[in-house]
């Protein structure tokens, strides 16, 4: 029986559910307040997803081009957006990106340097200045251990003070939350296993923050790891939260296709960046067809004009590979859809042909390496097989913008990261994640500490939820006449990957939505062999109704939204619709189902709209939306005549 | 392109366990990571093992594969011979917890005992100058993906539980380094810190943390040797160390650095003259556990530290090295076989099996 069930019971204010960027960044933040404070990871400490982001993060200090600043970094991710972002995100991260980027240093990280000893900045797709700081090609590596670093220096404070490491701040590595606990509609706690010994464990908190990443797991091709299952998606819509934006989901366009085992696995941006062309299989630089007339303006018409750009940037227009990469995924798509493509089903990435060996052995360092390692590619002598990867999820926890606070009803719940959804609209910049996550990850722990703070009376955890929370753990262990977990997530994927992919149309989403409800049914009686301890395949078998969940709030949305933007692309509605653009989707929970609510998105405030040119809003704006803007700009006008 | 090929795989937890023979198939490119998740997706579902990032960018994949540690996600399948076995098991420096997975807080422990960054008080953020130059030493080191294979691959503490407690191993001699070596960094014991709390003597530069580096960092060469040379000066100063030759045991004169960590004073005179066998520990803990071994009254020989050239600076990199092959962990004035009676090895629990 349930009752006899151990459980180890712990007592925190604030509990932070994820030891990535924006996770640790929270827990630091919370301890700062005073705050006593858990960490909880899936993984071992420092190996969180976070460790992958190869490319840099984006923060407007100018260091490279003096001409950089907020304005300009808001304008880039609008627009990299396409205009769905919620505005006040964009605004906070554009500000507080240099600021949150500089007290890394304070923790002891070491980024690459410019000739005057400033942190250096690099190129990368959508930002039109280089912006994004940088460590070789390890920049999540250096976030993610120079936090980590951080935490076990409050550790040692703690340790001065009190005698104890864990006196304040603790982390619990390689432990799995699966529900979380309510009070009423106040959040009251989490609840979850031990990997390693499978035995459960109970924190009571008044106050938790979700950090827990994305939902890459659910598609066959990913450059995600097993851990983004949707966890954190599927809490807070349990906890009677809504998420938003969940039809946008970033496929990074150059994803390794060929040898099979790395399929995948990311080529960084900053190879395109740094010189690297994409050809198809005549040969062709394919790109320059695929210049949206939104960008035109930007990008260069010939290769030559493109190839001065990256000696003179001012005075050439950028090459078109360089565009916001769901533009690039979709022409690869494209290509590769024509016939034009490689023997793996990819297009090719060449730099070898345009950068000498050891310029690319210095610029590319890791990915020199791992291409080397393995799949035996020498980068610096063939051009490489590329093609689109699940890669990052737009949507997310719909917060409040200044505090992280989730919507819904449901308080003392807080997202940041990956997890949280509106700051990247329909599209995410490269290198705006890191600093997202460092920017709303302080922002969640501080609130969430004086939420914690604000209480006057700690929130129970009933035992009888508790109670329910273990029998749902221990079902799969329980039941041996279901289906593998295994043979569950590869069914999964492959509705996802075929029928929610890329390139989206209306039949195929419906058929995907019954076939998720078959599956919801067979997931529901999923068995799984073995014990307790460090159990893979039970572990899997506890994700799957995450992951489920999750992949049906997407399908939902994507047959919802009738037009393509960003990272949602229906061939049934291949244009932009400014219509659509007032509009969030909005999912919640209604016992076991997903129900989806339109949402009008927040009103950009006059100050902030009236840095882009007419023109350019042109695009994205409805008529009456325009006609206010020119009243707007007639107001100034007479302002100044004044 | 896909053959089936044999893998032995170690199957168990702390209370015992054995190698397990499976038949799996194998395809074109894959590496031994992708061969454990196709068993793990057929013939042993709850086979239990750590991966996150496949790409070797986390550090979490490390095992021992026939018997060499290494990372599960880049040992590519096609460096197999293509009827060799694979024999794949667990880390074995640190305790099982089942299957592949180990229990690594020892590494974790350490990491919190090393003292953090230093940042000045004096420079605002935003306002920190470094040269490029400058931080790119520090840089190889964080490199670090924390796979720990530095760790389980080091003769110190590989089968020697007793030397754990004093020793941090190469992953944090490298973290000393690269703070010593930060252009701002305000703490500037670091050196004597490694030699005196982190147990930077026992290490006899043999080099194999090197070898197994996945981030091919240059552990022993740029990380180690540097952080001894300073301490050697004056450490294994030749006339010094001469002198502490003739002294009577348990009147060494001490010529290391005393430690800055409250609650730990260590006097002289408890520490006695004996070294344990794998270097010049002076935590008396250390001492008395590792005179528990089997052998442990036998005079254990000083380590012997390379001799110093007139610079008193070691004469070692890879490149200028008088031997063909790193120095011998068991000193180099030492000829095998030993005589059984010198020994003093100390069956480790974890070799039962
Ligand atoms: C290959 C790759 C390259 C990238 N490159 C870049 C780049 O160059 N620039 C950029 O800005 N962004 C990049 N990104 C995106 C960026 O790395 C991620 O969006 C970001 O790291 C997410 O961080 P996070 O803190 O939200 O979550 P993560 O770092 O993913 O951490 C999630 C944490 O939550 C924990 N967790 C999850 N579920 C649970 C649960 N149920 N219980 C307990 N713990 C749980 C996990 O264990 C983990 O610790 C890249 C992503 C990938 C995959
Ligand atoms: S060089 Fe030193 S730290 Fe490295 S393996 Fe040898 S003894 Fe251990
Ligand atoms: S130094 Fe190298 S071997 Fe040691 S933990 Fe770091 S990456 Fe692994
Ligand atoms: S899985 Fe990350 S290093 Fe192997």
């Amino acid at each position: 029986m349930t009752t006899t069930t151990r459980i180890a019971r712990h007592h925190y204010d604030v509990v932070v559910i994820g030891a990535g960027g924006a996770g640790l960044r929270a827990a630091i933040e919370a301890r700062l307040a005073g705050k006593k404070t858990a960490i909880i990871s899936k993984s071992l400490f420092g190996k969180a997803h976070t460790v992958m982001a190869e490319g840099g993060a984006a923060a407007a200090m100018g260091n490279v081009n003096s001409r950089d600043n907020w304005q300009v970094h808001f304008r880039d991710t609008m627009r990299g957006g396409k205009f769905l972002n919620n505005f006040r995100m964009a605004e906070l991260h554009a500000k507080e990106s240099p600021q949150r980027i500089w007290e890394l240093e304070t923790y002891g990280a070491l980024f690459d340097r410019t000739k005057d000893g400033k942190i250096s900045q690099r190129n990368f797709g959508g930002h039109e200045y280089p912006r994004l700081a940088h460590v070789g090609d390890r920049t999540g590596l250096e976030l993610i251990r120079t936090l980590q670093q951080k935490i076990v220096s409050l550790q040692q404070e703690d340790q001065r003070e009190f005698g104890s490491y864990d006196a304040r701040i603790r982390v619990f590595s390689e432990t799995t939350i699966t529900e979380l606990m309510l009070d009423g509609d106040r959040i009251a706690g989490a609840f979850g296993y031990y990997r390693e010994s499978g035995e459960f464990i109970l924190f009571e908190a008044p106050a938790v923050v979700l950090a827990t990443g994305g939902v890459g797991r659910s598609y066959k091709v990913t450059s995600n790891s097993w851990e983004y299952t949707g966890d954190g998606h599927a809490l807070a819509l349990r906890a009677g939260a809504t998420l938003i934006n969940m039809e946008f989901l970033q496929f990074h366009p150059t994803g390794m296709v060929w040898p099979p085992s790395v399929k995948g696995i990311l080529v960084t941006e900053s190879v395109r960046g740094d010189g690297g062309v994409l050809k198809n299989s005549d040969g062709k630089r394919f790109m320059f067809d695929y210049v949206p007339d939104v960008f035109r303006k930007q990008y260069a018409e010939t290769e030559e004009e493109a190839d001065r750009w990256y000696t003179d940037p001012d005075n050439n227009r950028r090459p078109p590979e360089l565009l916001p990469r769901d533009e690039v995924a979709r022409a690869i798509n494209s290509e590769v859809k024509a016939g034009r493509g490689s023997p793996a089903g990819g297009v090719f990435l060449d730099i070898a042909s345009r950068r000498s060996s050891d310029e690319i052995r210095r610029r590319l360092p890791s990915m020199y390496h791992q291409f080397k390692e393995l799949a035996d590619v020498d980068i610096t002598a063939e051009p490489m097989e590329v093609g689109p990867t699940c890669h990052y999820v737009m949507g997310g926890v719909e917060v409040d913008p200044d505090s992280g606070a989730a919507f819904g009803h449901v308080r003392g719940l807080f997202a940041a990261g990956e997890v949280s959804g509106g700051m990247h609209g329909s599209n995410r910049l490269g290198g705006n994640s890191l600093s997202d996550l460092l920017v709303f990850g302080k922002r969640a722990g501080g609130h969430a500490a004086s939420y914690a703070d604000g209480l006057d009376a700690r929130p129970r955890v009933a035992v009888n939820a508790v109670e329910a929370a273990v029998e749902t753990a221990l079902a799969p262990l329980q039941r041996d006449t279901g289906e593998s977990p295994y043979t569950l997530q590869q069914d999964l994927q492959a509705v996802m990957g075929d029928l929610v992919g890329i390139i989206r149309r209306e039949g195929e989403l419906a058929d995907a939505l019954v076939r998720l409800a078959e599956l919801r049914e067979r997931v529901a009686k999923v068995s799984a062999a073995g014990g307790r301890r460090y159990n893979p395949g039970w572990h899997l078998a506890l994700d799957l109704r995450n992951m489920l969940v999750v992949s049906e709030c997407t399908a939902k949305a994507a047959l919802e939204r009738q037009e393509s933007r960003g990272g949602h692309t229906r061939e049934d509605y291949p244009a932009m619709e400014p219509k659509w653009r007032q509009v969030n989707l909005v999912c919640s929970l209604d016992g076991d189902t997903v129900q989806l609510t339109r949402k009008p998105l927040p009103k950009m405030r006059p100050e902030l709209i009236g840095l882009f040119d007419r023109a350019e809003l042109a695009k994205y704006l409805t008529d009456e939306e325009l006609a206010d803007f020119d009243a707007l700009v007639a107001d100034a006008g007479e302002a100044d005549n004044r | 392109m896909s053959a089936k090929r044999q893998f032995r795989i170690w199957r168990g937890d702390e209370t015992g366990g054995d190698l397990q023979d499976y038949m799996v198939e194998v395809n074109e490119g894959e590496v031994v990571l992708d061969v454990i998740h196709r068993l793990q997706a057929t013939d042993a579902p709850d086979l239990a093992c750590r991966w996150n990032c496949k790409a070797g960018k986390c550090g979490s994949c490390s095992m021992e594969i026939n018997g060499k540690p290494r990372l599960g996600c880049m040992t590519r399948m096609s460096t197999f011979g293509d009827d060799e076995t694979v024999t794949v098991t667990p880390l074995r420096t640190f305790p099982v917890i089942r299957d592949l997975v180990t229990d690594v807080s020892f590494n974790y422990v350490k990491a919190r005992e090393t003292p953090a960054f230093a940042p000045p008080a004096d420079v605002a953020p935003g306002d920190y100058r470094m040269q490029q130059v400058d931080v790119e030493r520090s840089q190889e080191f964080r490199k670090c993906i924390e796979c720990f294979l530095c760790q389980t691959v080091c003769h110190v503490v590989r089968d020697h539980e007793e030397n754990k407690q004093a020793f941090s191993g190469p992953r944090y001699f490298i973290r000393a380094a690269e703070l010593d070596m930060h252009p701002l960094d305000t703490k500037t014991d670091r050196k004597e810190y490694a030699q005196a709390e982190q147990g930077l003597g026992f290490c006899n530069i043999t080099k194999c943390c090197t070898e197994v580096c996945p981030e091919h960092i240059k552990i022993t060469d740029n990380g180690i040797i540097p952080m001894k040379e300073r301490v050697v000066d004056r450490r294994y100063d030749p006339l010094v160390w001469l002198g502490s030759k003739i002294f009577r045991r348990g009147e060494t004169p001490q010529t290391s650095v005393t430690t800055a960590r409250p609650g730990t004073a260590t006097s002289g005179s408890a520490r006695g003259g004996l070294h344990s066998h794998s270097g010049g520990s002076h935590d008396p803990r250390a001492e008395a556990q590792a005179q528990r071994g089997v052998n442990w009254d036998r005079e254990v020989p000083h380590p012997t530290a390379p001799a110093v050239d007139d610079r008193g600076r070691l004469p070692l990199t890879e490149l200028t090295f008088d031997r063909a092959a790193a120095p011998s962990p068991f000193g180099d004035d030492v000829t095998f076989p030993l005589p059984p009676e010198h020994l003093n090895f100390a069956h480790p629990e974890q070799d039962k099996h």
